[in-house]
């Protein structure tokens, strides 16, 4: 291309300009080409939580339904799509992206990475995500939204609508709305797994990565395998429903349960996919705030990847009423108990983790202690489900609903609750307001107990799930009313902490870099982190490196403060991570448009799918298809920085 | 550690034992209840669970003591800033490994042993058919010595002391459209009446299994536990336990002819047969055949109806003619077009006569529906 004299002067190298690259990375639209790993992660956690908004309001409908024997506040059908739409919401558009929003935000910074491997990926699983979500909720206004429940049993779902199943548009709604969040997630996962193990600083072996990044390695690969099968179902039942094929219609030679395995293999997963990452934070905060190392780091990481494998061999207990006969339900009876010894496992170590320790009771402190007894409770029901003569009586019934919720309630969401408290600072500069914070838990801790602790007495009383009413004279009425009070502490729980995010954004305590005396290495860099992270790659000696470079401990292994350390000049420890401009252009991937462009293309081709014997469906089809390619084509064209184009 | 706590550790179990009384002693006797159990199978499950759940509650004290105890106790103050920094104890992390891996090895032995001896073929049983519907249920105790089978809705009568094999179907394959357009073909169900047993679900295109025994009479409430769509909270049901000799009585006079026929019911037998066309989806005559909608030939011999959820009384039964749809909600816009099985209606359940009104048909005054009533309730 040049002689050797022109070294200096590059050739330009001709790429096809499509689209005027974006230039800004502030401001309003800069969020909408942003491929900065950071940005991503407050998007995706701010729209998580909208979402968890949204999927809330929609459980106090239901429970102001079912506060009285008998209600009237929602028509039968009204609750039949809440109750759907709340659990897809609270495990699709809550659970998984705010785990990712912290993956997202933090995998890189822990393992000393400038951004994740793939930042246009990145962009596109966010804004994937983002469109999916509307378009399960446009359903709403577009016939009715989808009511067969978040599991969607067949035949129930899959009947078409000509055999007199359930009315209007919402199983198509529900899965194709699915397969596109599903299809976000899956890239969302693909990058945390080329992340975590391509882009480790020098010296950041896999068994010195915090735990956290640990979980989320396990949850992305648990994703990677288990989206495929709920997506091949949701294929299925959608052409069941729209195109004459018989996969699960019995009728026809199918066979329901087949869906119900392929769904549970999925489903399964799924809930370690929403539970380890809570597991994670906490395996950072604890230690944090007990100014002792996790108790058994190996055995804490090794217990993460059994309960990921241990997941896979599980699903059947979904199904223990179906009629699989003894042996194949025996089996998975014992597999079920299994999976509790890692857990329990987790539990006793983080236990010992603060144990005699020097236990500050910060907010992400209470929340990370709060998880553990709740999962605990959680955990301790999952062993009576596993009980397959009791699971007979319990399965279905609000015992299940009381179960689930100490799950992933009692444990995702006090885990992500904790690192909310825990990095804000690192994310914002600014503190979240403590006081908020105690008041944010305590009406948490006492809504949420109040809201599901009665609901194991209602199934064990028997009360089914998935009831939009009951009649009086059951003795129900008092434990529904309970739950539905307790619903609404948990709202004003959660109003309290909106209004604390917003208020200590502007007017919380300045962080610092290193506010809680931190021991990974996103603590040894500025708050908010620059677009770079890190100035120089750091070389990490010893996990928990940061905290190495504060302490050491005595004879008697008793903690001690580096001499050149304490609380003035901590920080001046890991100076050179800290300097305040870099002494050498740092190349960062450039925005782009085109992740968002081939977000877009999935729900124009999701609507010409669900509409697809209307006559717009052939409109929306090349629409869709054409910006599918384009966007496709461009991303695949366009350098990942803007620099290599004009040299 | 063990020494200082030795005293607390007995209040966890007392207290345990507590809760786990409180829980069977103070539960409702709603007759749905899982912790009052009536029989063998409920009885052996209960059993089984009442101590597992007092063993639970015991660790998850402890737990839930143990991160209050570490959380106070080692609380930030003067004097303990530089603890120990202790990074595991392979001994300890194998012993709380195995701890709970025991206790669970314990746990599954009773546990699989059950699960065979609830799935075992009971021996010498009654064989009754129960049949999920959108959203009612169907029993039909087979036809013997010559005489024909009988189809109930919402009320299973079964004899004490027998084991009663019950064969679930979602399918009801002697209705003329029910393989390809099968309402009813469309959904799991989930038979379950917990004061005698676990449920089992129901589903379509299988037979599963379900055995019931009791030694007491009484009647106990079922309810179906898979969703099942829009109606799925009001798919009730009750069990009927009767002494044997009430049992074969009982099931004597399900197997006569109706109190009073069609052409002998006056104007009830034409609004019946003719205006409101009820022929269509009921029998009120013959008690052995199935049809789309419950079979009234002995109506009157119930006290509940509408999927059970309804006391049977004269008000309730009128309101219920006039717009059933009220009462329980259903799918049945389309019923307006014809009675299921007609091309391209797809209706679910029982069509309003006051608003609405099926094609070709008139709305139907609260006089009629009276008449109605009468007949239906003559049906002893």
């Amino acid at each position: 291309m040049s002689t050797a004299t022109e070294t200096h002067t590059p050739v330009p190298v001709r790429t096809p300009v499509l689209l005027r690259r974006p230039k800004k990375t502030t401001g309003f639209w800069s969020w909408f080409t942003t491929v900065d790993h950071k940005k991503i992660g407050i998007l995706y956690a701010c729209t998580a939580l909208i979402f968890f908004v949204v999927g809330g309001l929609e459980a106090l409908l239901i429970r102001l339904q079912l506060a009285q024997p008998n209600g009237n506040v929602l028509t039968a059908s009204q609750y039949n799509q809440l109750f759907t739409m709340h659990g897809t919401t609270m495990v699709f558009l809550l659970g998984m992206p705010l785990s990712v929003a912290f993956a997202n935000y933090l995998v890189p910074l822990m393992i000393g990475a400038r951004d994740v491997a793939f930042p246009r990926l990145n962009a596109f699983g966010y804004f994937g995500f983002v469109l999916g979500g509307m378009f399960l909720y446009s359903s709403f206004l577009l016939g009715g939204a989808p009511n067969g429940g978040w599991f969607g049993y067949t035949p129930l779902t899959s009947t078409p609508i000509s055999l007199g199943a359930l009315p209007g548009r919402g199983p198509d709604f529900w899965t194709i709305g699915l397969i596109i969040v599903g299809i976000a997630s899956t890239t969302g996962a693909i990058n945390i797994i080329v992340t975590a193990l391509n882009m480790r600083a020098p010296g950041m072996t896999l068994m010195r990565i915090p735990v956290f990044v640990w979980m989320m390695l396990v949850t992305a690969f648990l994703t990677l395998f288990a989206l495929p099968i709920i997506t091949v179902a949701l294929i299925m039942v959608f052409f069941d429903r729209n195109f004459g094929t018989a996969f699960f219609l019995p009728t026809k030679g199918g066979d329901p349960l087949l869906y119900q395995h392929l769904f549970w293999l999925f489903g399964h997963p799924e809930v370690y996919i929403l539970i380890l990452p809570g597991m994670g934070v906490v395996s950072e905060v604890l230690p944090v705030f007990s100014r002792k190392p996790l108790f058994g780091y190996p055995v804490v990481v090794f217990s993460g990847i059994a309960i990921g494998f241990l997941g896979w061999g599980v699903w059947a207990h979904h199904m223990f009423t179906t009629g699989l006969g003894p042996v194949a339900i025996s089996a998975f009876s014992l597999s079920t108990m299994l999976i509790a010894i890692p857990t329990g496992v987790k539990i006793f170590n983080w236990l010992a983790t603060v144990y005699k320790g020097a236990v500050r009771l910060t907010t992400a402190m209470y929340f990370a202690l709060g998880f553990i007894a709740m999962f605990t409770i959680g955990g301790l029901s999952g062993v009576s489900l596993a009980i397959v003569p009791a699971d007979t009586q319990q399965h279905d019934s609000y015992f299940v609903v009381a179960h689930f919720h100490y799950v992933l309630f009692g444990g995702l969401v006090f885990g992500l609750f904790s690192g909310f408290y825990y990095w804000y600072p690192k994310v914002f500069g600014r503190m979240l307001n403590e006081r908020l914070g105690k008041l944010n838990f305590w009406t948490m801790l006492v809504g949420f107990n109040l809201t599901f602790f009665p609901m194991h007495l209602l199934g064990i009383y028997g009360m089914p799930r998935r009831t939009y009413r009951y009649p009086s004279g059951f003795g129900w009425d008092t434990l529904n009313m309970i739950a539905t009070i307790g619903g609404f502490l948990i709202a004003v729980s959660v109003l309290i902490f909106i209004v604390n995010a917003i208020v200590s954004r502007r007017r919380g305590a300045i962080a610092g870099p290193d506010p809680w005396d931190g021991r990974t290495i996103e603590w040894s860099i500025p708050s908010p982190p620059p677009e770079y992270n890190f100035v120089e790659i750091p070389e990490i000696q010893a996990r928990d490196d940061y905290w190495h470079y504060k302490y050491t401990e005595d004879d008697d292994g008793m903690l001690v403060p580096l001499p050149s350390g304490g609380a003035d000049n901590v920080h001046n420890a890991a100076v050179t991570r800290l300097a305040a401009a870099p002494t050498h252009p740092i190349h960062m991937p450039s925005p782009s448009f085109y992740p968002l462009l081939v977000a877009v293309a999935l729900p124009i081709l999701g609507y010409a799918a669900v509409f697809h014997s209307k006559w717009y469906a052939f409109v929306l089809l090349p629409i869709g298809a054409l910006t599918l390619a384009f966007g496709v084509y461009a991303w695949a064209v366009e350098p990942a920085t803007a620099d290599e184009e004009t040299h | 550690m063990t020494n200082h706590n030795t005293p607390r550790g007995r209040w966890w179990l007392v207290l345990a034992g507590l809760a786990t009384l409180a829980l069977a002693a103070c539960s409702p006797n709603n007759g749905q209840n899982s912790v009052s159990p009536h029989g063998t199978n409920a009885k052996k499950i209960d059993n089984l669970i009442l101590p597992i759940w007092g063993i639970a509650i015991v660790i998850g004290l402890i737990v839930i003591g143990g991160v209050v105890f570490v959380a106070v106790r080692y609380r930030h103050r003067p004097g303990n800033e530089r603890p120990k920094q202790i990074r595991g104890n392979i001994p300890i992390e194998i012993a709380w490994t195995m701890v709970p891996a025991v206790i669970l090895a314990v746990i599954a032995i009773p546990t699989v042993s059950l699960i065979f001896q609830t799935d075992a073929t009971p021996s010498n049983p009654v064989n009754i058919t129960v049949i999920g519907k959108q959203w009612w249920w169907q029993f039909e105790y087979p036809a013997s010595n010559g005489q024909k089978p009988v189809q109930v809705a919402d009320e299973l009568h079964i004899p004490a002391g027998r084991n009663v094999d019950l064969t679930l179907k979602a399918c009801d394959l002697s209705l003329p459209y029910g393989f390809n357009n099968g309402p009813g073909c469309n959904v799991i169900h989930s038979f379950w009446v917990p004061e005698l047993a676990g449920k089992r679900d129901v589903v379509p295109g299988r037979d599963n299994h379900l055995t019931l025994h009791s030694d007491t009479t009484g009647t106990f409430q079922g309810q179906c536990a898979q969703y099942c769509g829009l109606s799925h909270a009001n798919m009730r049901f009750r069990v009927i336990v009767q002494s044997p000799a009430d049992y074969d009585a009982w099931l004597a006079s399900q197997r006569q002819g109706p109190a009073v026929t069609l052409a002998n019911a006056g104007d009830a037998g034409t609004l019946f047969s003719k205006t409101f066309a009820c022929t269509n989806c009921h029998i009120s005559e013959n008690s052995s055949v199935s049809t789309y909608g419950p079979n009234l030939t002995h109506l009157a011999s119930r006290s509940t109806f509408a999927g059970g959820y309804y006391a049977l009384t004269r008000p309730q039964l009128i309101k219920w003619i006039l717009n059933a749809p009220s009462l329980i909600p259903m799918q049945s816009k389309d019923c307006r077009k014809g009675p299921p099985g007609t091309p391209g209606a797809t209706c679910v359940g029982m069509p309003s006569f006051t608003t609405n009104t099926p094609q070709g048909m008139p709305v139907m005054t609260e006089q009629q529906a009276g008449t109605l009533a009468d007949y239906l309730l003559s049906l002893k």
